[in-house]
């Protein structure tokens, strides 16, 4: 079976600094896989070229065989390649419900010329948009909160958004950065339910994670990278039993990654 | 609709009674400064702070004038010439620079104007310092032989003529600007406003989007331009300066980022402002200016937010 994402030696330098050195893996169809490592180690880098946002210094990025790297963000994201955010991740001053019917923009089927005139193709559009980004809302169990500014918005319910409107884009795989970020133990649960919930959707999730617990349980795989460079990929057992990682992790503690 | 007649009918008829014929130049004056101001507003309405719309005026002008005087083209087509002229030319300039946000963005546009005003110096068309004069009044406009607008030389009252022009662009303008906001255009936009990088994330072409309404931006200056052309029946490479174009920004900060209508009200408020406090003589800019400050101090989301907060409360 081929890989959906391959990334290939990819390489990525800012100035004197190597924030990542010739990194590769493959990603499975609907597989959950992690990269961890720690602060610093070029978790956001590497998501940052798979979905084009930086360009490779070297090495390649391809996407169901193709290559998706170096070009524009909305060309990746129309392929189906598309990332959520470690620091802003919503429109501020848009509702929750407009943040996500606004992210189906991809879906259309019918230009802005045909959206101004109020053409049919754009009613049936928006109608649909609308409903879709209700079932979204949905899932995510945003529907109550569907009127709220976004920017009023805890901790939380920021990273539901965030993947909410990651979802309503129809992505083939979607890119989380730290989606457990500022969350208590209670609501990093309550995500990794939906994150798995997101791939029995039938969507393949790379993600990006400093909570071992949530990783451990969450993941099929795991890429664990360390200043750069990847020390380690595996399943969640390979990856605890591993030495260069447990190393990697602060004067090898164990309970610094929750084992 | 009160709004129709108003402009329509009302405006007219009471100029008429009060026999301050004058106030057709200004009414007239107020309706296209707030067509190019509501290009300023698109500007902004994508995050961009557009203090150029004086250049684009002033390309739209002399573009009109040229074509009038030396090519004999009809002004009416001129109008909508003189705005793709304006898109166009805004196009290539907006690919570099609308990648610069804040104020870079807003510094480039300023030094905009005055490149427009030495190129008008500088081209042998436009006729240097002189500038371009006894631009003939608007001809007739007919469609298969009949006639839509007559000749305005053989009007009698051509201040009433114009004013009916600029009211009707002016009302073209809005309720167009007014669907596009509230179309999907109008959503991108503000998603642009809010997070480029997410927008792109979401699959926008943000670049393609960014230049778009720049390009209507710029549009709309140049329509307004050439019709201040008509109704000067001349231009100079100083008809449009920086501080008009600053002038359109104030309208639209005044009026309300927020509103589509802001411009309008803005321009309004802005120009009458100005002209009542012409009694004050040598203090008028002090105080302009002192109230300016105070208005976006006080209300910083334009003048329009007052309203729309009053009337939510109303509803609660
Ligand atoms: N745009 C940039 N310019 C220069 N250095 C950067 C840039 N982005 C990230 N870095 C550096 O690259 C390294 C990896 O950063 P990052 O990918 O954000 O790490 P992580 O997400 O794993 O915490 C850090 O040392 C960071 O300072
Ligand atoms: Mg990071």
């Amino acid at each position: 079976m081929s890989a959906l994402l391959e990334v290939k030696s990819v390489t990525k330098k800012f100035g004197g600094l190597t924030a990542n050195k010739d990194i590769s893996f493959t990603v499975q169809e609907k597989e959950i896989l992690s990269v961890i490592g720690p602060n610093g180690a070029g978790k956001s880098t590497l998501f940052k070229m798979i979905s084009s946002f930086l360009r490779t210094t070297s090495g390649e990025v391809l996407f169901k065989g193709e290559r998706i790297s170096n070009l524009a963000p909305h060309i990746v994201a129309r392929r189906g390649v598309v990332r959520t955010f470690q620091e802003t991740t919503i429109f501020k001053s848009m509702t929750v419900r407009e943040n996500v019917v606004i992210a189906h923009h991809l879906r259309s089927k019918t230009n802005l010329l045909g959206f101004y005139v109020g053409s049919r193709r754009a009613h049936t559009d928006e109608t649909e948009f609308r409903r879709s980004a209700d079932e979204i809302l949905e899932f995510l169990n945003l529907s109550e909160i569907s009127g709220e500014l976004a920017s009023t918005l805890p901790q939380g319910h920021l990273r539901a958004l965030g993947i909410a409107i990651g979802l309503a884009t129809d992505p083939k795989i979607l890119l989380l950065d730290e989606p457990f970020a500022g969350m208590n133990h209670d609501e990093t649960m309550r995500t990794v339910e939906l994150v798995s919930g997101v791939r029995d959707r039938g969507v393949t999730v790379l993600l990006v994670e400093h909570d071992m617990p949530a990783v451990m349980k969450i993941s099929d795989r795991i890429v664990v990278l360390n200043f750069g460079e990847k020390i380690a990929e595996g399943t969640p057992q390979q990856i605890q039993q591993n030495e260069q990682v447990i190393e990697a992790y602060l004067g090898s503690e164990d309970d610094s990654i929750g084992l | 609709m009160i709004f129709f007649i108003g402009v329509f009918v009302l405006v007219p008829w009471l100029i008429e009674m009060s026999g301050r014929w004058d106030y057709y130049y200004t009414l007239t004056s107020v309706a296209l400064l707030s067509i190019a101001s509501a290009g300023v507003w698109l500007t902004f309405y994508i995050g961009r702070i557009n203090i150029g719309q004086g250049a684009y005026a002033l390309a739209g002008g002399y573009l009109s004038a040229v074509l009038v005087t030396q090519y004999e083209v009809s002004f009416w087509l001129t109008i909508p010439l003189a705005g793709l002229f304006c898109a166009v030319l805004s196009m290539l300039i907006g690919l570099p620079i609308l990648r610069l946000k804040g104020v870079y963005f807003a510094m480039i546009t300023l030094v905009l104007t005055e490149v427009a005003k030495l190129t008008a110096l500088a081209l042998p068309i436009t006729n240097g310092a002189k500038g371009i004069v006894s631009i003939p009044l608007p001809g007739e406009l007919s469609v298969f032989g009949m006639t839509i607008i007559p000749d305005f030389s053989t009007l009698e009252n051509v201040k009433l003529a114009f004013y009916y022009l600029a009211v009707t662009l002016m009302v073209i303008c809005f309720a167009g600007m007014y669907r596009l906001v509230n179309s999907r255009m109008g959503h991108l936009c503000r998603s642009l406003q809010q997070n480029e990088e997410l927008a792109s994330s979401i699959g926008v072409n943000i670049t393609t989007l960014r230049i778009t309404a720049y390009a209507i931006s710029s549009f709309l200056g140049g329509v307004g331009g050439s019709i201040f052309v008509a109704i000067s029946q001349s231009i100079y490479p100083t008809s449009f300066q920086v501080a008009d174009s600053i002038n359109f920004m104030l309208n639209v900060f005044v009026g309300g980022l927020g509103y589509v209508f802001g411009p309008m009200l803005g321009t309004v408020v802005i120009y009458f402002g100005w002209d009542l406090l012409f009694q004050t003589g040598k203090f008028q800019l002090l105080i302009y200016s002192s109230i300016l400050i105070l208005l976006m101090l006080t209300v910083p989301n334009g003048l329009l937010s007052l309203r729309l907060f009053k009337w939510n409360k109303e509803k609660k």
